[in-house]
This record gives structure tokens, C-alpha cells and sequence, in this order.
């Protein structure tokens, strides 16, 4: 069975709440339609439940969730993923600024743009290894203080290098992936340039091919493309900048 | 090197007609100010910390210490402590860093505010005789409250009231993180604040499960580098505090070194051992009170608008205004935390020199909430170097519900401010995570110390508001009148909203 629920007018609390109960009574199929702006849609929620979000959802869509798939066609709005914990989210459209900030798990697909400070702070803990994966581009402090994880951007129809500044300011674990050329001069403290291998390739391989599946791109001219893979250019950013009292 | 050495900060003498040679002195010091040469203990006294846990473990009163004497031609304004500072930076060229609190020679404004005590009218009261309230609720007051009576005659409440904490103490354990400080530390801190009827906060490190058995006395911390959080974390909590700025060091984040990042620091804060825990200056989701009411909301709808969350600042010079925008948030309690906040590690140029007095922080943010009718609408807790119950009390007065005590909890621990906690070693058994030194520290044993201590501040409190007539906390709070600044100036009076003595 699928619920389907109407967001006509309907406020982000009593939204969450009817999303809740429905979750918490073993629904697994959920159609929110109308979805005009509304904020923190499937925050906190875990489970496994399937979440089709048609709009636009405002900020914090799927902020502290564990589990749940969200589907959005449409735009998002700013920090899909934020803090995220596991599970996935797919947006059919551009997403804002702060996407999956601090993701400490699951996955976030974005087909188009996202805004500035893409994949900032994001992090990793034993099996959890948070990705996100762009089709189109990424504004200024892509990847900022990124502690794991893994940011891949696609740059689908751009074949110019990459110029947008302040890349993996303060990295210090995860690497970024950006298909084509990366401008140097853009690469932030701390960030550094680091050989794309074979195993490296083969760790993108399946976001690609994942990618690919949710928005009908064919894989192959991507798997084949070259990256500009970025990581930290030591797992220590601020050790020897101090000194004892 | 030009500069070359400078001298010793402190003097280790061991009486030698006293010393029985145990060698405790050797075992417990972790810098090596003593060492054992043959059968003789050496004495290094360029290592010591003058964290007096030599003195305390020696079975003989064998040991002295003293400052040593500064031999540097006087001078008012190139103190020994500026020139040292120079000396080290000139040598490093880096960053220099500091533990616990400011330590600029200011007058605690404390001090210059003196209590009030009833005399012939208004006769004071007894609190051995007479019930003295000082339960303390955090959260929303509503600005009223409307009733309704049901068809059978009884009354029922139509406001919806918002979750509260309900204290049995004004007086809370600030937050300090497992990680800064040691499991044992952390248990014994949360032993104390169950024991006491209060709360304690985690700091920003997650929550170890050892801390589970006390999540109903604990306020788990959002910070920037969003340790440890998850959905569990959010739940488990009694209520949520986001940290947007610390006393110690207003304005910039934190920096847990990676070789602190044990494997269970590594498990609490949910990040690979070893690698440095950076919590940015900024939150990146917010960078306005908007945002920041976003993130307020975010974790509200997370646990479902049960849990309380507070905003902690830092006391800085428009706090007043960064207080109202706050109480705009849907946040639930504003924490401000004064200059003298300690804090396991921070650039001692911002220790010493950044913020303001908690004193004049609170006095101006009750009076810009209460301007603007906004103050029931959120709860003021008063951190940053209160060292016994009459700040507790005179916190109160000049507006707070409630204080956060830090480093007083610690040193009820046998922390003796020697400032050294970014070095690791903390001989106590707080400031590290060295399996022998942690071991130092009995949970059970300091946590009774630390709710003895609340124990006692309360009954103190309540002494002190006898004495001045009052009854409930609840007429204590804001309560001016009940103080008196004594060689304050006009400004600070104005600030303060307090008369001079004998008006
Ligand atoms: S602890 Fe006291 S008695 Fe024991 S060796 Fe040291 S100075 Fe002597
Ligand atoms: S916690 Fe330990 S290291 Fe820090 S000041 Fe207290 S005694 Fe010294």
C-alpha cells in the first residue's frame, strides 16, 4: 500500500507527525504531494520506508535521518543530509547550500547544481562512510573541513576546469572527486592534489553507475572520464600551529 | 640561542630530615619533577605545575613549593609573564595555548557587589523553620495562563506548557567533554549533578554508554563539529544545547588534538582514531539568527518537541542583542558564558583578552529581554568563574534562573587550576586520557564531593535569601534591589542596574 498525503497548506510539524505515525505503523510507501517549502521533512526519522516527496521542500530535508529512501522530484532547498546518520536521498532538480553538512552516513544524489559549501564537515566512523554524488556543479568550499567520506561531482555538460574557490578548505580525512581540471589556484589550506590510481577509480565506480540508475544517464563516457581527486594534504591540518603556555 | 632559558616558574624543596624516601612523590608526578638517582630523589623543579599532587600524596609533609622569585629587573608594564610570552613565541613563532581561565589580574565584579540582609522590618527568614523554594524550572514560561471548567466543575489548564528542567538546585554542571576530560572525570561529574537533583552537560563529544545510566541528568551539546550527534544522542538527552560560543575562547571553534582520539573517544564522537576532532569557529548551517532558529527547530521536530533546547554564547559586547535574537529562535534558554569560562585548551590570547564579565553579560541581557517583554520567553543561565554560592546568589539577582558551575565542580574533584590541562597529563585524573592517571579518579568517591558541593552552595543560598526575606528562587531572580555596588563606577553601576552602597 502506498499513503499518499496531501501537503496542501500543511505546516512542517503536523507534516512530520502524520509522516511518523504512518512510518510507526509499518507503512513502508510513502507519496507526500504538494510540497511547497516545507522544512526538515523525514528529520530524525529512522526506519525503512520509501519517501516520494513531489515539490520543493524546504531546508533541512532528511536532517539526523537513519534508514529512510527520500526521493524528491523537484528542487531542495539548503542542507539536505544535514548530520545525516544513514539512508538516502534523491533530488531530481538543484539543491542549495550546506548540502549534507556533517553527513555522517548514507547517501545524497543530486542531479543538478548544489550551492556553496557542498559536502562541508562531512565525516566517517567505521562503516559509515557518507557519499555525496553531483551531476551538474558546486559554488565556493566544496568539501570544507571534510573529515571522510567521499564528494564526487560530475560537472555533466561543463568541460572547462573547475574555478570555484575555497575547494577542501581544512580537509583533514575523505577525499573530493571532480570530473575533469581542477584550476590549483582554488584548492584551499590544507587541500592537496593526490594521484588517481586504480583502486581509487574503482571506489567511484559504483556512485557512478548508482547515479547513472537513479537519473537515466548512461555510465559509461563517466566511468571512462578523468577525475581530479582531492584529499587532505595531511590528516593533521593544526598540528604545529600551537605552542605551550 | 639568544634567548635561551628562562627562569623556573616554581620551587620544589623536599624536606630531607622528613622524607622517608617512598618514592610517592616520583609516581604521581606525571611532568618528572622528581626522579630517583641511586637511592637519592632528584628534585627538577623546571617541570612542575604546581598542581600540588606531590604534596598531596607525600605521607610525610616533605614537600614544598614555592613561586620563584622573578629576578627580572621590575617593571610595570613588561610584567614576566609578557616578556616570557615573547621569549616563547620568538623561539616557536607559534599560537600560544592555554588551559582553564582567564588570568588577567581584573577585579571580579563579585566582589564589588555586596548582599542584602533584612534587619528590624521585613524580618528575615529561617530557613531551618520555614519552606525555602528553590526548585528551578529552564524553559518557556508562557506569559499567562488560561483555564477552562469541565461540565463536572473541575478547572483544567488551556495553556500548553512547553517541556521544562525542573532543578531541584539553581546550580548546573556546565559542559565538559569526554575527550577534554576523562571518563571517570565525566561519571563522577555525572554521579554528582543525579545526586544533587541537577543537570550536567556532555560537552561537545557524544555520550559514552558508561554516561547512559544518567541521560535524565544530562544536556547533550551540539557543537559545530557535530560529534558524536545522532538521533539516539538527540533522545537520549533531557534536554539539547547547541554551543555557538565558549567563554575561554569566544570565537573560535574547538580542536581536539588526534592524539587524544582514543579508541573510545574515537567511539563517543563517531570518528576515526587519531585524526583530529575540529569543531569550526561557525556553525555552517547558520550564519544568521534565522538559521540558527532553523537549527533550534530542526532538533525540536528530531525529538519531537519534548526536550528543551538551550543556545550557549559566549559573553561578548553585544550580547544583548545576540540574547534577544536567541529568545526569538523558539530556543528554550540562553547560556552566557563569562571570560573567566575555563576550558581544557585555548590560545592564551584569547583566554586572557576576549569577552566580558559574566556579571555585566547577564545584568544587560535580563534587562534588554525584560525591555522588550520577551524575557518569559526564555531562561538565562549565568557560566564562566562562579567560584561559590554568593555568585551563585548575586548571578541570580542580576537576572540569571541558574548557574553553570565548571571549574568549581572540578576542583571539588581535587583539580587544583594549574592550567596545564592541554598538555594531557592532568595528575588528577580529569584533564586526560592516560589509562594510569584516569585510574587516579574514583567515580563514586568524587562524585559524592561533587554533590556534597551543590548540596552545600544550595543550603547556602538559601541562607543567604532567609537573610534577605526571600522565600523562592523566583523573587531572587532579577532582584536588584537585593544588591549594592560597593567601588564600582557610575558606568558599571548603569550596566548592572545597581545602586551604589548606602542608597
Ligand atoms: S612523597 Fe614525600 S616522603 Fe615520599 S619520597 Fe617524596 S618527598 Fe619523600
Ligand atoms: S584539570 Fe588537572 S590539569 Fe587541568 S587545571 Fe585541574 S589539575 Fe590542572
Amino acid at each position: 500500500m502506498v499513503l499518499r498525503i496531501d501537503a496542501t497548506g500543511l505546516h512542517y510539524t503536523p507534516l512530520n507527525r502524520q509522516v511518523r505515525a504512518a512510518v510507526r505503523d509499518g507503512e513502508t510507501e510513502i507519496v507526500i504531494d504538494n510540497v511547497l517549502g516545507q522544512r526538515f521533512i523525514a528529520d530524525g526519522l529512522c526506519g525503512e520506508v520509501r519517501i516520494t516527496v513531489n515539490g520543493v521542500p524546504g531546508g533541512d530535508l532528511g536532517m539526523f535521518m537513519r534508514g529512510p529512501t527520500v526521493i524528491v522530484n523537484g528542487n531542495a532547498d539548503h542542507a539536505p543530509g544535514n548530520t545525516m546518520d544513514g539512508g538516502t536521498i534523491i533530488i531530481h532538480g538543484s539543491a542549495g547550500d550546506a548540502v549534507a553538512h556533517s553527513m555522517r552516513g548514507g547517501r545524497v544524489f543530486v542531479r543538478d547544481d548544489i550551492g556553496y559549501r557542498g559536502g562541508i564537515h562531512m565525516k566517517e566512523y567505521e562503516e559509515k562512510r557518507p557519499c555525496l554524488v553531483v551531476g551538474g556543479s558546486a559554488r565556493s568550499y566544496l568539501g570544507e573541513y571534510m573529515a571522510g567520506g567521499i564528494v564526487l561531482l560530475l560537472r555533466l555538460g561543463d568541460t572547462g576546469p573547475f574555478v570555484e574557490r575555497g575547494i577542501a578548505s581544512g580537509i583533514h580525512g575523505g577525499e573530493v572527486y571532480i570530473r575533469g581540471e581542477v584550476d590549483p589556484g582554488c584548492l584551499a589550506i590544507g587541500a592537496k592534489v593526490l594521484p588517481l590510481d586504480e583502486e581509487r577509480r574503482a571506489r567511484i565506480r559504483p556512485l557512478i553507475e548508482e547515479f547513472c540508475r537513479y537519473f537515466g544517464e548512461d555510465p559509461a563516457p563517466l566511468i571512462a572520464a578523468d577525475y581530479t581527486r582531492i584529499g587532505p594534504a595531511s590528516a593533521r591540518p593544526f598540528a604545529g600551529k600551537y605552542v605551550w603556555e | 640561542m639568544a634567548v635561551g632559558s628562562v627562569p623556573l616558574r616554581y620551587r620544589i624543596t623536599i624536606d630531607r630530615d622528613r622524607c622517608m624516601e617512598c618514592g610517592r612523590c616520583v609516581e604521581n608526578c606525571p611532568y618528572g619533577t622528581f626522579r630517583w638517582e641511586g637511592d637519592r630523589i632528584v628534585v627538577d623543579s623546571r617541570n612542575c605545575t604546581a598542581c600540588h599532587r606531590c604534596i598531596a600524596m607525600c605521607p610525610r609533609d616533605a614537600i614544598s613549593l614555592a613561586e620563584y622569585p622573578c629576578d627580572y629587573r621590575s617593571h610595570p608594564l613588561w610584567t614576566r609573564d609578557a616578556r616570557e610570552a615573547i621569549y616563547n613565541q620568538a623561539r616557536s613563532g607559534k599560537i600560544i595555548l592555554a588551559g582553564m581561565g582567564n588570568v588577567q589580574p581584573l577585579p571580579p565584579i563579585f566582589d564589588s557587589l555586596l548582599l542584602d540582609a533584612c534587619q528590624v522590618t521585613n524580618p528575615s527568614i529561617d530557613p531551618l523553620r520555614e519552606p525555602m523554594e528553590l526548585r528551578t524550572y529552564i524553559g518557556k514560561k508562557p506569559s499567562k495562563l488560561e483555564f477552562s471548567r469541565t461540565p463536572d466543575g473541575d478547572v483544567d489548564l488551556r495553556t500548553e506548557l512547553t517541556p521544562n528542567l525542573m532543578l531541584e538546585t539553581p546550580i548546573m554542571i556546565g559542559h565538559m567533554s569526554y575527550g577534554a576530560i576523562s571518563l571517570n572525570a565525566q561519571l563522577a561529574l555525572a554521579k554528582g549533578a543525579h545526586g544533587a537533583g541537577t543537570f550536567l552537560g556532555t560537552g561537545e563529544g557524544g555520550m559514552h554508554p558508561a554516561i547512559f545510566p544518567y541521560q535524565d541528568n544530562m544536556i547533550v551539546q551540539v557543537a559545530s563539529g557535530r560529534f558524536g550527534v545522532d538521533v539516539d544522542y538527540l533522545n537520549r538527552g533531557a534536554a539539547i544545547e547547541i554551543k555557538i560560543g565558549q567563554g575561554a575562547k569566544p570565537g573560535i571553534g574547538g580542536h581536539l588534538p588526534g592524539e587524544k582520539v582514543c579508541a573510545d573517544v574515537s567511539c563517543t564522537r563517531m570518528i576515526p582514531m587519531g585524526s583530529d576532532a575540529i569543531s569550526p569557529a561557525p556553525h555552517h548551517d547558520i550564519y544568521s539568527i534565522e538559521d540558527l532558529a532553523q537549527l533550534v527547530r530542526s532538533l525540536k521536530e528530531a525529538t519531537e518537541w519534548k526536550k528543551p533546547v538551550f543556545v550557549k554564547i559566549a559573553a561578548v559586547h553585544n550580547v544583548a542583542a545576540i540574547a534577544a535574537g536567541i529568545a526569538r529562535s523558539s530556543a528554550d534558554a540562553v547560556v552566557v558564558d563569562g571570560f573567566r569560562g575555563g576550558t581544557g585548551a585555548a590560545p592564551k590570547v584569547f583566554r586572557d583578552h576576549v569577552g566580558i564579565p559574566i556579571e555585566a553579560a547577564i545584568s544587560a541581557v535580563d534587562q534588554k529581554l525584560r525591555n522588550q517583554g520577551v524575557r518569559n520567553e526564555i531562561s538565562v543561565v549565568a557560566s564562566g568563574g562562579i567560584r561559590n554560592a554568593a555568585d551563585v546568589t548575586k548571578a541570580i539577582a542580576l537576572g540569571a534562573d541558574a548557574v553553570y558551575i565548571g571549574t568549581a565542580a572540578l576542583v571539588a574533584m581535587g583539580c587544583r587550576v594549574c592550567g596545564n590541562c592541554y598538555r594531557g597529563l592532568c595528575p588528577w585524573g580529569i584533564a586526560t586520557q592516560r589509562p594510569d592517571l584516569v585510574a587516579r579518579l574514583d567515580p563514586e568517591k568524587e562524585g559524592e564531593h561533587v554533590a556534597n558541593l551543590i548540596h552545600a552552595w544550595t543550603m547556602e543560598v538559601s541562607e543567604l535569601m532567609g537573610a534577605a526575606g526571600i522565600n523562592a528562587i523566583e523573587s531572587l531572580r532579577g532582584n536588584r534591589d537585593r544588591l549594592r555596588g560597593y567601588l564600582l563606577d557610575e558606568g558599571m553601576l548603569k550596566v548592572l542596574d545597581v545602586k551604589p552602597v548606602g542608597a
